[in-house]
């Protein structure tokens, strides 16, 4: 094939892996939420997580996004440095997202800043959103593609700590933000914290802890241990679906941490609603893809 | 057997309802959102529809135009802390009765509540397919020029729901509730945990 045809297959294969990411939760996602809705016994939470499955089923019967807001679209890419395709990667989702939006249809999502338009495509200035990751030594690429709502997305908050506020200050930190804007963001939540050294390096690892799969830990043991110290903390809080109330608030914690500058402690936390569309897709250096989230799927 | 709630909604009806209560509505229901409330509040504009007895959706739906008749694609409710600036003036001028949303709504929401009988109810969020298949037909649109979000969808539905009373017209706010609640358990809880991460030393 030639490079065009190639990228032409690539931008398929992404428009409908991204259209149907708006309609399937990953595996991890409904396993967890399968167990949230075992635990739950009260009537309110039955009733609502009755609720939810049955959309989840109708979503998939009549091939519809699950959730109404299909999100600012944002990829996180983990690329081989010699992934064929790696120069044409940004056109190739960008003409994804377009083809998505028609096909799925994805909700028009895409406000120009400033000019306050909707663009009408899903794309614009820097959307969809980019992280970008490179691996040496390597010729295949790995595709997180996320969808979230604004009532997931509000909640998102960073801010820089003082030393003296210790790990006590980012537990504090976690907390505030899911007993205010949380409660309103759908629940069971998944939710990510970065700890660096500033509140954008912060900001991106919460975001990155919230898509690794549920129930991954931090390969540090304390950091291990900090996941599961929120995680029974958050769910004694009692959220429950909907934040009306229940026995568990959310469907895990993940952190994600690097190094930082000894004068600060950079926290930054993101939420993921119960409806997580989520989905990482690999393609190898002769564009075969695999679908790594969802099991036995074929597009 | 469910509880139903049947459009016109008599104030007996809204009396009868207490917070935490799970009802369905049949009858007519009606999007309105952000612009829409301005118009009528901000702007003093005529609304199109009479919602006298009526009830509201803040939603902002997907339809599909098949051929000049309208489908219902997808309608999630959208956060009604957004509207709160607006609906105690919204509830008095139209005679709203039910206002379907997600979360919670804030004191002046409450205090029209209780003043013209009315209830604010939470359609679970993220059950926007659900909610496509409660709607029997959508009987006309106003207010197109405002775009497909926007524009009041006036839709007939039968046993739309689950929808949990939020606020009753007794004065009783649940999430209001909930969140006390929620603040209540939290020092304890931060407290504990904070004991055993100080990795600084």
């Amino acid at each position: 094939m030639t490079i065009q045809r190639e990228a032409q297959a690539m931008t398929d294969t992404m428009a409908r892996f991204t259209a149907f990411v708006g309609r399937e939760l990953p595996d991890d996602v409904l396993t967890q939420l399968g167990r949230l809705r075992q635990v739950e016994d009260g009537p309110l939470p039955r009733v609502l997580y009755d609720s939810m499955f049955k959309n989840l089923e109708l979503a998939h019967e009549l091939s519809r996004p699950c959730c109404q807001d299909t999100g600012a679209l944002q990829f996180f890419v983990r690329a081989g440095a010699r992934f064929p395709l790696l120069g044409q990667l940004r056109p190739i989702l960008t003409e994804a997202v377009r083809e998505a939006t028609r096909a799925a249809p994805l909700r028009h999502n895409a406000v120009e800043t400033f000019d306050e338009k909707n663009t009408g495509t899903n794309t614009g200035t820097r959307l969809p959103w980019i992280d970008w990751d490179i691996v040496s030594d390597d010729a295949s690429v790995e595709i997180d593609v996320y969808m979230a709502g604004g009532g997931c997305s509000l909640p998102g908050a960073a801010k820089v700590l003082m030393p003296g506020e210790g790990y006590e200050g980012v537990v504090k930190f976690v907390f505030d933000v899911i007993t205010s804007y949380g409660v309103n963001a759908c629940p069971p939540l998944l939710v990510g914290v970065g700890i660096s050294t500033a509140v954008e390096t912060a900001a991106l690892l919460s975001k990155r802890a919230i898509l690794r799969p549920i129930g991954t830990r931090h390969p540090n043991p304390r950091a291990a241990e900090m996941e599961r110290l929120l995680e029974e903390g958050l769910n004694a809080l009692g959220l429950g679906p909907q934040g009306l109330t229940g026995k568990a608030s959310v469907m895990g914690v993940h952190i994600e941490s690097s190094a930082r500058h000894p004068s600060t402690i950079g926290v930054g936390v993101s939420t993921g609603c119960w409806a997580h569309r989520r989905g990482t897709i690999r393609f190898d250096e002769n564009l075969r893809h695999q679908i790594l989230t969802h099991h036995g799927v074929t597009l | 057997m469910n509880k139903v709630l049947t459009t016109p909604i008599s104030d007996a009806a809204i009396e009868q309802l207490t917070v935490g209560e799970v009802v369905f509505l049949d009858g007519t229901l009606v999007t309105c959102r952000d612009v829409g409330h301005r118009r009528l509040v901000e702007l003093g504009m005529e609304l199109p529809v009479d919602l006298r007895g009526g009830a509201i959706l803040h939603a902002g739906p997907i339809v599909a135009d098949r051929g000049g008749r309208f489908e219902m694609v997808s309608i999630g409710p959208t956060t009604s802390m957004r509207m709160e600036k607006f609906e105690r003036e919204f509830i008095a001028r139209t005679g709203v009765k039910l206002i379907v949303g997600k979360g919670g709504m804030g004191p002046e929401t409450v205090e029209a509540c209780r003043r013209h009988k009315a209830v604010h109810a939470i359609f679970p969020g993220g059950c926007a397919v659900v909610a496509a298949q409660q709607v029997q037909e959508i009987e006309r649109v106003e207010w197109r020029d405002l775009g497909m979000p926007e524009a009041l969808w006036v839709s007939r539905v039968s046993q739309f729901g689950p929808l949990i009373v939020s606020i009753d017209a007794k004065g009783n706010n649940l999430v209001d509730s909930n969140k006390a609640l929620f603040n209540a358990r939290k020092a304890a809880i931060v407290e504990e945990i904070g004991r055993q991460v100080r990795f600084i030393k």
